[in-house]
Parts: C-alpha cells; structure tokens; sequence
C-alpha cells in the first residue's frame, strides 16, 4: 500500500528521533574557569541528592522517605542543570560527568559526603548544607554569567523548603527527648568540622570575578541564620576545629569511593543502556 | 516575523497548549504556565519553550516528547522544545481555570500568591472535598515534588495541596 498524508499522523516515540534528555539551558559555558566552578555546584548537589535517595524506605516515617526524596529530586535537578553546563564546555553531556569520572575529577566538598549515619546525622548535614545552599543560591542570582544566575533563581525556592525542612526538625530533636536532644547535639559535632570547607576562597573564584559567588561571603549569613536556629534550640555553636577538606581539587575522604561505585556501577557495567 | 510564520506560531501554540501534564491530566501545560513561548521561522521550523515546575521534575521529557508528537501529527515537520530556567516558574502563572480544574481533581490549588520578601503570608488551604478551612499540613512534601501532604479536620480526609512558590 502507497503509503498517504493520513498515514504520516501515526507516529510513536520510537520513531522520533527524539533529542537527549531536557535538563536546562542552552548555553555554553564561556571559559573553563565557570565550566569547574559550574563542576563545585553540580558534584555538591550530586553527591548530596545521591546520599538523601539512600534514606528511600528507611526514613523514621513513611512521610520523612517521601520528603528526603523530594529533596534528593530537586538536588538532582539542580546538579543536571549544572552538568549540563559544565559539560558544555568541553563537549561532554551530564551522564559522562556523573557515570563517568573517577574520584579526583570529583569536586564536591567532604560535608556532601560524609555518611548518612542515623537520621540526626543526616539532618545535621542537611541544616549546613541546605542553609548554605540558600546562601549560595541567593548570591549567585546576581551572577555575571547568565546561565549560572538563571540556575540559582530556580534552585533557590527549592533550597527554601529544603532548609526548612531542616529547622524543623533540628529544632524537633533538640526540643524532644532526652535522647533525640543527645542525638543532634552529637550529630551536629560531627558534620560541624566540615562546613567551612564551604566558604574557603580558592584562586579559581579570584580569576572568575563577578560570575562567582565568593565562598568567605556566604559566611556572615551562614552564621546569622545559624544562630538564630542555635537560639532558639538552646544549642551552641560546636568547638571543634575545622576539617582539612580539599574535595574542590579532587582530594576525597574514604566515604566517596563507596559512594561513586554504588552511583557509577550500572552505567559502567552496561556503558550506553537506557531505561 | 511574518504573517505568515505569525500564523504558523500562532496554530502551534494552539496544538502545544492543548498538552496535558503526565501526573495531573486534568491540566494542560498552558494551564500550569509551563508553556512560555512558540515561535516558527520562514521555513516553518518550530519552536516551542517550556519551563520546569520543579528543577527535579521527571514530567518535562514526557512533556517534550508529547510536545513533539502533538506538533508531529498535525503536520508540523522540524519541532525544536527548548527548556528554559529563567524567569523561573512561579504558581503564580497557573490560570484561574486550572486552579479550578484542579480543585475539582481534589487536588487544593495554591493560594494567594508567591512572597518576595522575608515575610512569608501562610493563607489556610481549603479542603476540595468539603471546603473547608480547618486543615493542617502533614507533610511539606507529597508525592511529586510540586504538592504538599495536608489533611482536613472538618471530613478527617488527607488531600494534595499544590505549593505556592
């Protein structure tokens, strides 16, 4: 049979050629200098939304798995956006940034992956990582470089909810039990030592200018946020010294191989499936 | 543009809005504001932008991909779906006849509007079932990422809530 006009409007998706995934934008980063600073922002969102998806079916409520991985989903995005950016650089899509660099290509700081540990650790984390987050974001709307400000306006009113959902529950165990109360105060002792890998400055952010938000600027809000939380939990501010870090030049704690073979396997087991 | 291009545009936007959102099918893409903008070009390659609810948000590809195949099989040869982050999404944009849609779904559509500000007004969430306001938030997030757990005191019946953001 000739095949007619009629027959042309009998189409499925498998016979589309159908573009890569939609993950944001369409630029390309303008120097390699954003295209690693673009790297910082997507492996800490990354490395972050990985570890939240953990808790999927283990949270200490079914509505803590559904928030959790909520958050893990909107981390992801952000960290697809970024990819996306950061690849577009030199010529690689989000899924050979993700899948497959080894861990010294990896630039996220140590806070992102320290271990989930019990649900207090994880909110400890989350409270640094998300009020920081909101800093970051809030700053980086005023960026010099398009694409990076588009991004932080979106993810910004995803990272407010996120930092709620910390608060919260920072101030829920605190102002719990006895033992929820020992919990945070232990937890927070733990994640506290890695938070000012987050505001240190590096040569990178000098040569980028006005398209980066500079880490030691993010402090003062950081703090006044966190003191406001600490006040009202009746916590104090940990005195423990602050963690060596180095995750912005590739240099990782042992967490961070476990937790790439477990992210990495499937795509490097089968390079090129789909699903 | 020509008028031309002005009426390929115009009768794309007719087929691209007309696309409903994969997890709540009772509201288009145009209801929602996800559909920002058409354009077509002299060689009747179209253009169509979008803009995600929620970075994370897994609907977009079976937007894009239910983009392509309304515009296909209306005769529509080239379509380009671009996504675009800024402005960014705002419930703001959702239309009164989709907050009605939605309401009558059974899902509480969001109400007033986004703050801009430090000063965040929480308005009470009317219940779509028996509309009342003596409801209370179980959980800030539900199940995609765009709604919130509520329940209501009146029925004693849990329902959706779409955030305002």
């Amino acid at each position: 049979m000739t095949a007619t006009h009629e027959d042309d409007v009998h189409v499925s998706v498998d016979e589309l050629q159908l573009a890569s995934e939609l993950s944001g934008g369409e630029a390309r980063a303008t120097s390699a200098d954003v295209a690693e600073y673009a790297l910082w922002l997507a492996d800490d969102a990354l490395i972050l939304s990985q570890q939240l998806g953990a808790w999927i079916s283990r949270a200490p409520e079914l509505e803590e798995d559904v928030a959790l991985g909520n958050i893990a989903l909107d981390l992801l995005g952000h960290a697809r956006s970024l990819l996306r950016y950061a690849g577009s650089w030199d010529g690689r899509n989000e899924d050979d940034l993700a899948y497959f660099r080894d861990e010294p290509e990896f630039r996220s700081a140590w806070i992102m992956e320290q271990p989930n540990g019990d649900f207090a650790q994880t909110i400890a984390r989350q409270l640094i990582a998300s009020t920081y987050m909101f800093e970051l974001y809030t700053a980086l709307r005023s960026s010099t470089d398009e694409t990076l400000a588009a991004i932080a306006e979106k993810s910004l009113k995803e990272v407010d909810y996120h930092r709620d959902h910390a608060v919260q529950w920072v101030l829920r165990l605190a102002g719990g039990t006895e033992l929820s109360r020992e919990k945070i105060i232990r937890a927070l002792d733990d994640v506290w030592p890695y938070a000012d890998e987050l505001f240190r400055d590096d040569p990178l952010i000098d040569r980028l200018g006005d398209a980066a938000a500079r880490p030691s600027s993010l402090r003062a809000g950081f703090d006044a946020v966190i003191d406001t939380v600490f006040g009202q939990a009746q916590l104090d501010v940990p005195a423990v010294a602050a963690s060596r870090g180095g995750g912005r030049h590739g240099s990782h704690a042992t967490p961070m191989g476990h937790l790439l073979a477990e992210m990495q396997v499937l795509a490097r087991r089968h390079p090129g499936a789909t699903w | 543009m020509s008028t031309q291009t002005l009426n390929t545009a115009t009768r794309a936007r007719a087929i691209a809005a007309r696309v409903a959102d994969p997890e709540i099918p009772v509201l288009t893409i145009e209801d929602l504001g996800v559909l920002r903008e058409v354009r077509a070009d002299a060689d009747g390659r179209v253009t169509v932008d979008i803009t995600p609810t929620y970075s994370g948000c897994p609907a977009m590809d079976a937007i894009r991909d239910d983009i392509i195949l309304a515009l296909t099989a209306d005769g529509f040869g080239e379509v380009d779906v671009r996504l675009v982050l800024s402005p960014a999404w705002s419930t703001d944009w959702m239309s009164e006849d989709g907050k009605r849609k939605l309401a009558e779904y059974g899902i509480a559509p969001p109400t007033g509007r986004a703050s801009h500000g430090p000063i965040k007004v929480k308005l009470a969430v009317k219940c779509p079932r028996c509309g009342s306001l003596d409801t209370r938030e179980t959980s800030r997030f539900g199940s995609t990422s765009c709604k919130a757990l509520y329940e209501c005191r009146a029925c004693l019946e849990p329902f959706d809530h779409f955030k305002v953001i």
